[in-house]
Order: structure tokens, then C-alpha cells, then sequence
């Protein structure tokens, strides 16, 4: 402990330990220094994506050619799609707040191999690197869409070698994080975090690290068959030398159904963190909302199929598929009601972050309820590679998780950057982004029922109307965003000091100061109860002082009680 | 980080001490002659999968590949990779990962077997 005493009294983003200024970053193990710089990385590339996205409804502002040739809209949609799944939502929540916040939840230093930490940080910017490098190289941008189907995959002129490469990459970096995160909740909860003690944002993630680890080396195995199909011709894909295009379909799925539980459990996670602290009493059905993340990542294993109903895939799996997905309904459904009944008769305290909560369990309800469209078998046959399926995805994975990423960075941005911000504000770019999300995205419900196919750059004149909405949704929605994150920025130059506690939150990282200090704890604390108590200290943050020994044994009579 | 380590050992001990009755963190002592033997089984397992490619089982063929896999692949990971020494908790973790992994089988196969 050479830097023992310092350590836990000067701010993480103040302390200097071995190196300094940028290197201070770049070389850093800090896990809340790791989880800014990954909030820096995906940021940005947020922000690239939605200006793509921008672009495409420009583009479909009016029929025929208006702002890109044809080819451009496809590459434009492929790298809007890769960008918006593989470097956005996948590590957003996990990888950003994850790691800032996971260690201090469970009463940790740090998450338990900070190394890898760090390594799998630069794995993701590797990862980024080469996407970017594939735009230049090659035949130029890959057009394929972010799902790489083939037989087209395997034949397009354009890089999808090295796109494929960057996902690939991007997948080891997901890995690494999953493992860290696994290793870390079993190895380093703090004395007296027993399993039904911890928070339900580290269970959350505990369900979400290991679909993780299992379920991302099949899309790297699959895109590592498509660059060698590509390179090699070796015949495992390609219906020419005798394999199988539906395989392709089920390796993709296999591991992308699960991806979108990577997605979403994290951000209910959140959702379970925000509820019990504005609505100031104990969550409802704590234990069932902890299990029934593991039991959504569960069963997310065995839904794929329902992106495969016209794969031209057997009769019977299309009925088993159909069939398994709607049992995904009954954890989610646990999850709603807990939430709900947690807001019954609570002393709710009207905050930013608790809007933007609202805002999702809104938005994502919609999502869901659209999903039932396309998991049953014979109305997905209508709507099937419709801009039905994009409103739809949109709904849950920006609606979804995107809203949550956002509701995210409202409620522990006191907590990372020590600064408050304005929540009128906060709360009016919320209501701007609720418009202009469903002026955008609504449309595409009715364009999808209509028959308007997903991917293509030009339409028939009678759907010009919901494109033009759409389209002016999208500034909408977009302006609200700016404004947003315009607040924050204020906020973070500008903004009052936050207190330790604004929200009156109960888990441990309001226990330690805004922003914590390099170590988090002075003192490793004990856990006497569970995270959600409002009425009573379930932490004894200074245990040594109060008697008790660092394994959590207690000394005197008074402690006994406490316990 | 040497705190790290700290962190670690005072959280840990109590959960250790339940999971780790009989381990021995030091040289598992595993002669050359064992893992000689599993090697040989595997290249006879190998031998195997190649012939049976060789004649027309039809639908058989697939599952009697796997099969030889499966065996090889617990052959790797009982021996070479030391589930064999390992606790309970990693081997619960390995049956989950297997149990997932036959459910993504039987899927795939509602599809090809019926299609
Ligand atoms: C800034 C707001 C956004 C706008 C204006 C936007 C717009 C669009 C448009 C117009 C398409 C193409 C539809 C088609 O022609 O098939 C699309 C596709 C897509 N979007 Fe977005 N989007 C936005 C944000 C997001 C977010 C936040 C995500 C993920 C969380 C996302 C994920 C996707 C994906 C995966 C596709 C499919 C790409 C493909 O077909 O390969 N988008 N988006
Ligand atoms: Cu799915």
C-alpha cells in the first residue's frame, strides 16, 4: 500500500499515482477511470452513428435519389447498424457503469483482474480502429448489413473481410469484460454481501457477463468462417461447394438473440436501482427480479429461431421457435409488475432519472408488445424484412436500452463527476426525445404493416407522408439529444458540487464520497442487510473503528444486534 | 496494486473456505504416462472420425462425429485442462456451459432433421 492514505481521500479523477496526465489515463488500472474512458470511446461513436442515421432519413425524405446513390445507402445502413450494435449498446451499460459502479455495489476496490480491465479497453478501440480502417481499404465500405448474411457476405466486391475482423475483435473485448465481472461478483463481495444482498444492477450484470462468455465465441467462430469462406472458398456456407446459408443464420442467431439480453438486462438492472430510490422503500419482489434475469438470459438461448421464420428452415423448428419465444414474456413480465407495484403507494420524488425511467417502461412496453407480432409464426409473414422489424428494434434497443443509457447517466452523474445539472432542463429534453423518438419510429410500424421493405434507399410515392414525418422526427428527437447532453456538458464545466447523496439512495456508492476516491472504501465495509432498507444502516462503513474485525466478526453486544 | 490483492483475500476467505476443502493450489503431480495415453486416445479418436467420414451412414454420420467429439473434447478438458483437480463450483460452471450447449444442438437439429 504505498499510497495507502492517499488513496482513499483524493478523488479518482485527481489522484496521480505512477504516471501522469494522459498517461494517467491510457496506463490507468482504476476501474472508474477504465469506465470513463470506455463513456469517451462510445460516446463518440454514438454520435457518428446517429449522424449516419441522420443521413438515411434525409435520404428517405422523398422517393428516388435525394441526398446518396443507392450503394451509399447500403453501406451507410450497414456501418449505422454495426456502429449502433457492436460499439454503442453492447458495451454501453456493462462496460461504462458496469464497471465504474460494480466494484463499489459489492463493496470491492476494483473489479478482480484490473489488467484485463484495461487490455480489454484497448481490445474494443482495436476493434473500432479496424471498422474505421475498412471504410478506406478494400473495395471500400462493407454493404451487407450489421448481420453479414450470406451468400451475399461471402460475394460482396466490397471489405467484409475486415469488418467481420473488427466485430471479431470487438467480441474478445466483450468476453474479457464478462469474465472480469463473473470472477469478480463470486470472488470480491465485500464480508456480509451474501447473494441476496447484492444490489440488482450486479445481479443483472452477473446474468449479462455470462451470456457474455458463452454465447459470444460462436459469432467470432461464425464471422472467422466467413472471412475464411471468403479467402479460402472452404465450402461450409456456400450452397455452391456444398454447405449450408441457413447454418450461417442459425450460428448469427445463436449468438445475437442472446446479444440483445446483453443489451437490455443491464439497463433493467438500472431500472431496479432508480425505482427503490425515488420511489423511498424497498423494491418489490427483490428475489424474483434477481432471478428472472438469469432465467431471461436462460431462455434467451433458446428463442433464435424466430429471426429465421422465412429462412426457409423446417415446419417443425419454426413452430418450436415460435413457441419457446413467448416464454421470454413471463421473466419480462415479472420484472414489469415488481416495478410497477415497487411505484404503489411509494412517497415517489419526482427526479430526472425516475422520467427517464418512465419514459422506458413506456417506449420498451411498446417494443415488447410489437414483438409478440413478430414472434408469432404467421404474422411475422406478413411483416417480416419490413420497417416493421426496424421500428420494432428501434423500440426495444433505443427505446430500450438506449433511454436506459441515458436515465443511466442521469442518476449516477453526481456520483462519477461530483457535479449536479439542471434536472428542469434534464427533464424537458426528456420529454423532447419522447416526441421526437415516436415521431420518428411510429411511422415505421404503419410504413412496415403497409409493406415499405426494410433496406432500400427509394420507395413508392403513396408512402411518402409517414416518411416525411419520420424524417422530421428525427430532427426532433435529435435536438433533444443535443439539448441533453448540452446539459450535462454545462453541468459537468459548470455545475455545483454534488453531495454525497443527492437521490437518498441506498446502496454503497452513496456511502462514499462524489466522485470516489481512487480506493472507494477507506475501510472495506460490512453488509448487515439488504441494499433497498430506507429505515435502517444494513452498511457499517468503518468497521475496524466500530469494533469489528475485517472479516466482519463482531466484538461488542451492540454490533451483535446490528447484525 | 497491491491492495488488490487485499481486497481479494479479505473477501474471499469466506467463500474460499467453503469452496476449497481439498484443493492444492501447487504441482498437480500427473505423470507424463497419463497425458501420453490421453494423447493417443485422442489421435485414435481422430483416426476414427476420418473413417467413419469415409463410409455412408447417412443421417448417422453427423451424430457419430459428434459423438467422437464430445468424448474428446471431455477427454481435454478432464486431463489437460484440470477440471479434474478443480472444485465443485468451476465444474457446476462447465455442466451449465454443456447443458446450454446441448440445447443449442437439439435446436439446430429441430431444424435439419426435419427440413
Ligand atoms: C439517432 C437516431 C437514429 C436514427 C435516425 C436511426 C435511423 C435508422 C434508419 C433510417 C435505419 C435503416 C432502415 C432501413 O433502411 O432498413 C436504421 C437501421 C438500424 N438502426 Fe437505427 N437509427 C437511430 C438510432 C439507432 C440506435 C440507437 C440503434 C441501436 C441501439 C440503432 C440500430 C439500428 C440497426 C441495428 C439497424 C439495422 C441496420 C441494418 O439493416 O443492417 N439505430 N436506423
Ligand atoms: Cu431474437
Amino acid at each position: 500500500m504505498a499510497n495507502g492514505s492517499l488513496a482513499h481521500e483524493v478523488s479518482y479523477l485527481k489522484y496521480e499515482g505512477k504516471h501522469k496526465g494522459i498517461a494517467g489515463w491510457l496506463l490507468t488500472l482504476d476501474h472508474k477511470r477504465i469506465g470513463l474512458m470506455y463513456l469517451m470511446a462510445i460516446l463518440l461513436f454514438f454520435f457518428v452513428a446517429m449522424t449516419l442515421g441522420i443521413l438515411m432519413r434525409l435520404e428517405m425524405l422523398t422517393p428516388g435519389e435525394t441526398i446518396m446513390r443507392p450503394s451509399t445507402y447500403n453501406s451507410v445502413f450497414t456501418l449505422h447498424g454495426v456502429i449502433m450494435v457492436f460499439l454503442f449498446i453492447i458495451p454501453a451499460i456493462p462496460a461504462v457503469f458496469g464497471n465504474f459502479m460494480l466494484p463499489i455495489q459489492i463493496g470491492a476496490k476494483d473489479v478482480a483482474f484490473p489488467r484485463l480491465n484495461l487490455f480489454s479497453w484497448y481490445l474494443y478501440i482495436a476493434g473500432a480502429i479496424l471498422a474505421i480502417v475498412s471504410l478506406f481499404t478494400g473495395g471500400g465500405a462493407a454493404d451487407t448489413g450489421w448481420t453479414f448474411y450470406v451468400p451475399y457476405s461471402i460475394r460482396s466486391a466490397q471489405n467484409v473481410t475486415m469488418t467481420t475482423l473488427a466485430a471479431f475483435v470487438l467480441g474478445f473485448s466483450s468476453i474479457v469484460t464478462g469474465l472480469n465481472f463473473v470472477v469478480t461478483i463470486h470472488r470480491l463481495r465485500a464480508p456480509g454481501m451474501t447473494w441476496f444482498r447484492m444490489p440488482l444492477f450486479p445481479w443483472a450484470l452477473y446474468a449479462t457477463s455470462w451470456i457474455q462468455v458463452l454465447a459470444t465465441p460462436i459469432i467470432g467462430i461464425t464471422l472467422a468462417l466467413i472471412i475464411l469462406e471468403r479467402l479460402f472458398g472452404i465450402g461450409v456456407f456456400d450452397a455452391s461447394l456444398g454447405g449450408d446459408p441457413i447454418l450461417y443464420q442459425h450460428l448469427f442467431w445463436i449468438y445475437s438473440h442472446p446479444a440483445v439480453y446483453i443489451m437490455i438486462i443491464p439497463a433493467m438492472g438500472v431500472v431496479s436501482e432508480i425505482l427503490p430510490t425515488f420511489s423511498r422503500k424497498d423494491i418489490f419482489g427483490y428475489k424474483q427480479i434477481a432471478i428472472s434475469s438469469l432465467g431471461i438470459a436462460l431462455i434467451g438461448y433458446l428463442v433464435w429461431g424466430h429471426h429465421m421464420f422465412v429462412s426457409g428452415m423446417s415446419d417443425a423448428s419454426r413452430v418450436v421457435f415460435s413457441l419457446l419465444t413467448f416464454l421470454v414474456a413471463i421473466p419480462t413480465g415479472v420484472k414489469i409488475f415488481n416495478w410497477v407495484a415497487t411505484l404503489y403507494k411509494a412517497s415517489i420524488k419526482f427526479s430526472a432519472p425516475l422520467y427517464y425511467v418512465l419514459a422506458f417502461i413506456f417506449i420498451f412496453s411498446i417494443g415488447g408488445l410489437t414483438g409478440l407480432v413478430l414472434g408469432a409464426l404467421s404474422t411475422d409473414i406478413h411483416v417480416t424484412d419490413t420497417y416493421f422489424v426496424v421500428g420494432h428494434f428501434h423500440y426495444v434497443m433505443f427505446g430500450g436500452m438506449g433511454i436506459m443509457f441515458f436515465a443511466t447517466m442521469h442518476y449516477w452523474f453526481p456520483k462519477v463527476f461530483g457535479k449536479m445539472y439542471s434536472e428542469k432542463i434534464a427533464i424537458i429534453a426528456c420529454t423532447v426525445i419522447i416526441i421526437g423518438f415516436n415521431m420518428l419510429y411510429f411511422p415505421f410500424f404503419i410504413l412496415g404493416y403497409m409493406g415499405m421493405p426494410r433496406r432500400y434507399y427509394d420507395y413508392l410515392p403513396q408512402f411518402q407522408g409517414w416518411h416525411v414525418l419520420s424524417t422530421v422526427g428525427s430532427w426532433v428527437l435529435v435536438s433533444g439529444i443535443v439539448f441533453m447532453f448540452g446539459n450535462l456538458l454545462y453541468a459537468l464545466l459548470k455545475g455545483p458540487k454534488a453531495p454525497m447523496n443527492p437521490w437518498g439512495g441506498t446502496t454503497l456508492e452513496w456511502k462514499v464520497p462524489s466522485p470516489p476516491p481512487l480506493e472507494n472504501f477507506e475501510e472495506i465495509p460490512v453488509v448487515t442487510g439488504g441494499p433497498y432498507v430506507h429505515d435502517k444502516p444494513t452498511y457499517i462503513m468503518h468497521p475496524g473503528k466500530e469494533g469489528l474485525n475485517g472479516n466482519g466478526v463482531v466484538k461488542t453486544a451492540n454490533q451483535e444486534n446490528a447484525i | 496494486m497491491s491492495e488488490q490483492s487485499q481486497t481479494a483475500e479479505l473477501t474471499a476467505n469466506q467463500t474460499y473456505n467453503a469452496e476449497h476443502t481439498n484443493t492444492n493450489n501447487g504441482e498437480h503431480s500427473v505423470s507424463y504416462g497419463t497425458y501420453f495415453m490421453v494423447w493417443l486416445g485422442l489421435v485414435a479418436l481422430t483416426s476414427v472420425t476420418v473413417t467413419v467420414a469415409g463410409i455412408h451412414l447417412g443421417s448417422l454420420t453427423l451424430i457419430t462425429a459428434l459423438l467422437i467429439a464430445a468424448v474428446k473434447t471431455t477427454l481435454v478438458g478432464y486431463h489437460f485442462m484440470h477440471l479434474k483437480f478443480d472444485n465443485i463450483i468451476i465444474k457446476i460452471f462447465v455442466m451449465v456451459c454443456l447443458g446450454i450447449f446441448l440445447c443449442l444442438w437439439i435446436l439446430t437439429f429441430a431444424d435439419l432433421s426435419f427440413r
